[in-house]
């Protein structure tokens, strides 16, 4: 019998899977990444920042919170963007969220706070 | 366990390897971990052994979700590694070689995951391929330099599509309006991280972000 309860168990799991859940909203994050390097011409900062910004939409929509390290990144775009006040409110916010960012965001914003 | 019990990720991929191999793997000795145990993880770009250039990226941008999953916080790694390049570190073998105090004080991380790319990319064959994805990491504390926990892990994934199963449960997390069609290796990196982080005995631990937390990985 042992096996039975074993299958029964494995296929709980397994169908359990389908609905897979996480405890961030991924949304975009790490393909953006993934396309940033690979075809950069093809995603400027300003799209990726859009669709960014979409995807914290819809996390407010399931309050399902952004994973760490992504306002951080979004603060980064917006910086490379020449956009200093949004970069530092995404900074902040990476910051408040987590941290143990704290250290690493003080140094980014040391650097946006600079003409 | 109920089959509306939500089941996490890692939970479902360790019962699926199970399911697929029954293969024994020896406990890992966690008592380094358990001395130093990391809130936080910075992971470097992947010193990239395969012989595709795209590997590095493909890989990196595939880690972030199976750590910080597993609990704990992950620093923006396309950021760390623009902000390395910009001070004076234009590849992963550079970044690699930074004196571990020096990266706790400049990030505040416990701990850094040093990844090693072994193998990355498609092997052709008459009526398919198959990409494959290997990989070797460690784990060292900044403060003490010491070894906190290692693994190794492969994954491969034919175009005929056998073991994709698998692959779907992970893809199914993730929102796929960037398509990365041109190279499977990047999936299957997928793939071979959920294998690796959630290795059942040999496995990273929980970190404090996760509700298993201080339970046995």
């Amino acid at each position: 019998m042992k096996w039975l309860i074993w299958l029964v168990a494995t296929t709980a799991a397994v169908a359990g899977c389908a609905t897979p859940r996480t405890l961030y909203t991924w949304g975009n994050y790490e393909e953006l990444i993934y396309a940033s390097y690979v075809t950069p011409d093809k995603l400027p900062p300003e799209s990726q920042v859009e669709i960014l910004e979409k995807d914290y939409q819809q996390s407010r929509a399931t309050n399902k919170r952004m994973p760490p390290g992504w306002h951080a990144h979004l603060g980064y775009l917006y910086y490379q963007l020449g956009k200093p006040d949004e970069a530092r409110r995404e900074l902040s916010t990476e910051k408040a969220e987590f941290p143990e960012s704290a250290v690493f965001m003080d140094r980014l914003l040391a650097n946006v706070h600079k003409p | 366990m109920n089959a509306r019990t939500p089941v996490p990720v890692a939970l479902c991929v360790a019962a699926l390897s199970a399911l697929g191999g029954c293969q024994t793997t020896k406990p890992y000795d966690y008592t380094n971990f358990r001395a130093h145990p990391p809130r936080s993880i910075l992971i470097l770009p992947p010193l990239n052994e395969s012989t595709a250039l795209e590997g590095t990226y493909g890989y990196l941008s595939t880690v972030t979700l199976p750590v910080a999953e597993h609990g704990y916080y992950v620093f923006p790694v396309e950021v760390v590694d623009r902000f390395l390049k910009e001070n004076g570190m234009p590849t992963a073998g550079e970044m690699h070689q930074v004196p571990l105090n020096r990266v706790a004080e400049i990030t505040g991380a416990d701990a850094v995951l040093f990844v090693t790319l072994e193998q990355y990319g498609s092997k052709y064959r008459v009526l398919n391929s198959t990409a494959i994805v290997k990989v070797r990491v460690k784990l060292v504390d900044t403060r003490t330099q010491t070894l906190l926990w290692e693994g190794r892990s492969e994954a491969e994934q034919s175009s005929s599509g056998s073991g994709n199963l698998l692959a779907d449960l992970i893809a199914a997390a993730i929102v796929q309006a960037v398509n990365s069609k041109t190279d499977p290796a990047h999936k299957v990196s997928r793939l071979a991280n959920a294998k690796l982080f959630a290795a059942g005995n040999a496995g990273l631990p929980y970190g404090p972000y996760s509700p298993q937390y201080n339970k046995e990985p």
